[in-house]
């Protein structure tokens, strides 16, 4: 398991997550990890349960993570949702905002990059909610 | 016209700051060619046979001169001295070179413009109706919806790696001037029984191989649940489109394999979910955004009259202008297709002249059309003699709107690796003969398309008639398609047989027209004389 380069919770998991598939079976297992093709909904009726979940991307092209992280937080998901795989610097900000507060990209990203890159953005246009963010529009007229 | 506020700017300043950061990490060598492939890709710079080039978002195709000013200047700074208008109602640039790019953003930044997601498997910029806001026959000016839309999409973390191109458009208006149901989701503004504004929603349609027509997936959405339903359909499309095939990627195959009851089930669901998210703007933000598109200082009162006794300026307004909603007021058409000349390129000094006229005679506005002319969309009547001498000083009075000249055609063998066939010289070669023989007025209304493969991009399938340009045998061939509409009856054009080679597409298309000519009933277009007899004596005329 990767540990996770950038953190924004007090600690990472530690237990292994396990494949979507042997989840169902093991009723014990608090962590486990979705491929980008798994059905994030299918973990809703054992989020009490999880610590962590692990969402992958085998490549940076395939945008998938994106709604199953944003998917899982909008349900209520509290515990770490953990970005692994083929993450470049540019997609820090984006991560972030569909709600991932661990990011383990498979090659360690320049800590001065992304450092920049996580704060690419002034402000944002769109509530996605989940990260906490006020959208432009709700600055603009004091929502 | 909308003007950005602190806000809108320090998003595009963000964005320049951004890419001029990725390219330094790509000049220095530390940001590989294929990971910068999507981040350059997403700021509109696609590398060409020749060159980089770099495609510069008008949002729905709506410009100020100032504007249209730097576009020019743009052209001779980091160009050749020319722009190309698309079928997107952008400007495209094809001799770019990488470490100037930062600079011609930020360039574009300080008029309040930029190349954000014009390219890249994501939301791309909205088109519109290039008569919006001018048009007697909308409902309403159907920009302000875009530019909610367009503050939406830009930038959307959740949908900025989408399995395929994600192209939206929207009008207000029966008459569709914007292909619409050729877009992956085309939203058409309309009021319900109780009179209340609201989008009609198609999704799934598009060009490319395998073209569909968008069915429509819901009769009404309200104004405040406009974003809410338009990220409830791109949510399930990111998730179930396809991604082992990126010729199956689009959403207009989800669309057909899931069925559309299927599709808009998942979308419901999703819609209903969404809507408990609080992600709505309020209907105060698009308040807020109506006022910038308010009408210009029009002049009340003013006749409709006009002195048509040249008789070529009284074709020229006859071809190229349409009515407006307000009495003296006219919409011109500048006509990007000169005879024998290259379909939606323009150079400098005439991308600086149409600015100078859209301040002197257009309340400083202009539109970019899908076929790849220029509007000006606010023309006084009593300005429109002057107007057009200026234009016929620039060579920019071409009276050909929507005739067989007008074409549209896509780069081809010329400039794109992925052509079989050439498609610029064929343009060239049509608008030559139907202008020598003078075929082209008597003709009226035809619109003729050209795609130099299978992708597209000159939307032949839309074509009254259309042209393909297929390999065959590795010479040349061009297949003859017939009956395609890209308006309010939208239809996809049907091959005729056996293709052609450069001189025998040409006769060919003569022919046809010469059939439709000796055919036609009273007031009947090419298009209606085609459905009226289907293809057997199209064919025949050809091949018998
Ligand atoms: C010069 C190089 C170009 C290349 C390599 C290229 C490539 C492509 C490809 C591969 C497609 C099919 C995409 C798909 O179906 O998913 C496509 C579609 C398209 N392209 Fe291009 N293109 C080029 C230039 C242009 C230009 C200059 C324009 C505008 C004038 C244009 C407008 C379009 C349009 C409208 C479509 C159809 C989109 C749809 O299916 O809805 N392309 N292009
Ligand atoms: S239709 Fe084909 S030849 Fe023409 S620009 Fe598109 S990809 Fe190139």
């Amino acid at each position: 398991m990767a540990d996770p380069q950038f953190l924004f919770r007090d600690e990472a998991a530690s237990a292994p997550a396990v494949a979507l598939s042997a989840f169902g079976e093991d009723t014990n297992a608090t962590a486990v990890r979705i491929e980008p093709g798994e059905d994030a909904r299918a973990l809703l009726p054992h989020l009490d349960r999880l610590s962590l979940v692990e969402v992958t991307f085998p490549a940076f092209t395939d945008g998938r993570g994106f709604s199953s992280a944003r998917i899982l937080r909008e349900a209520g998901y509290t515990g770490e949702l953990r970005a692994t795989g083929d993450i470049g610097v540019d997609m820090l900000s984006h991560l972030r905002r569909v709600g991932f507060d661990a990011i383990a990209p498979a090659t360690p990203l320049d800590p001065a990059e992304a450092e920049t890159a996580f704060n690419t953005w002034p402000e944002v246009y769109q509530a996605t909610v989940v990260d906490g963010r006020k959208p432009i529009w709700a600055l603009r007229h004091g929502l | 016209m909308y003007s950005y506020d602190h806000y809108d700017q320090a998003m595009v300043d963000a964005r320049v700051a951004e890419f001029r950061d990725q390219t330094r990490r790509r000049i220095e060598g530390t940001l590989s060619e294929e990971k910068f492939r999507p981040l350059r890709l997403q700021n509109g710079l696609y590398l060409q046979l020749h060159a980089y080039m770099l495609r510069v978002a008008v949002p729905y195709g709506t410009l100020s001169s100032a504007q249209m000013k730097v576009l020019g200047d743009i052209a001779d700074k980091y160009d050749r001295g020319y722009g190309h208008f698309t079928t997107r109602q952008n400007i495209q640039y094809n001799w770019i070179k990488l470490e100037d790019t930062p600079d011609i953003l930020a360039d574009l930044a300080k008029v309040e413009m930029h190349a954000i997601q014009t390219s890249g498997n994501c939301i791309r910029n909205i088109s519109s109706d290039q008569y919006a806001g001018a048009t007697p026959d909308e409902i309403i000016d159907p920009r302000p919806y875009a530019e909610l839309l367009r503050q939406w999409s830009s930038f959307h973390p959740e949908f900025l790696a989408l399995p395929r191109k994600f192209k939206i458009c929207v009008i207000a208006s029966d008459t569709d001037r914007a292909a619409m149901k050729l877009h992956d989701i085309g939203i058409q503004m309309v009021k319900n029984d109780a009179g209340e504004v609201g989008c009609a929603f198609y999704v799934g349609g598009g060009m490319g191989r395998t073209p569909f027509i968008a069915p429509q997936i819901k009769a009404f959405v309200p104004l405040d649940q406009l974003i809410t339903y338009a990220e409830a359909c791109l949510r399930v499309y990111n998730r179930y489109g396809r991604r082992d095939n990126k010729y199956k990627a689009r959403i207009k195959i989800l669309v057909h394999e899931l069925g559309l009851d299927e599709y808009s089930r998942q979308v419901e669901e999703e819609f209903a979910h969404l809507l408990n998210q609080d992600i709505e703007p309020p209907l105060a933000e698009l308040e807020r955004i109506k006022a910038h598109f308010a009408d210009p200082a029009f002049e009340q009162g003013l006749s409709d009259d006009l002195d048509l006794s040249n008789p070529k300026f009284a074709r020229w307004v006859k071809a190229n202008t349409a009515p407006h909603k307000v009495p003296g007021y006219t919409i011109a058409t500048i006509s990007l297709k000169p005879v024998g000349g290259i379909p939606g390129d323009a150079s400098a000094d005439q991308i600086r002249l149409m600015a100078d006229l859209a301040k002197d005679y257009s309340f400083d506005e202009l539109r970019v059309t899908h076929a790849q002319n220029i509007v000006l969309p606010h023309v006084k009547k009593a300005d429109l003699f002057v107007l057009w001498e200026k234009l016929v000083a620039a060579d920019l009075a071409t009276a050909n709107l929507n005739a067989i000249t007008d074409i549209i055609a896509c780069p081809g063998l010329d400039y794109c690796s992925l052509a079989n066939a050439r498609s610029i010289p064929v343009a060239q070669k049509i608008s030559q003969r139907f202008t020598d023989n003078g075929k082209e007025e008597t003709l009226g209304e035809l619109k003729l398309k050209i795609s130099g493969c299978i992708n597209a991009c000159g939307h032949h399938h839309a074509g009254h008639i259309g042209i393909l340009g297929v390999d065959r045998k590795g010479t040349e061939n061009y297949q003859l398609l017939l009956g395609g509409s890209e308006g309010a009856d939208t239809s996809l054009g049907q091959i005729t047989g056996p293709g052609f080679n450069e001189d025998g597409i040409v006769d060919a298309i003569d022919k046809v027209t010469d059939f439709y000519l000796a055919e036609r009933q009273e007031g009947e277009r090419f298009l209606d004389t085609y459905r009226r007899l289907g293809m057997a004596p199209f064919k025949e005329v050809i091949y018998g």
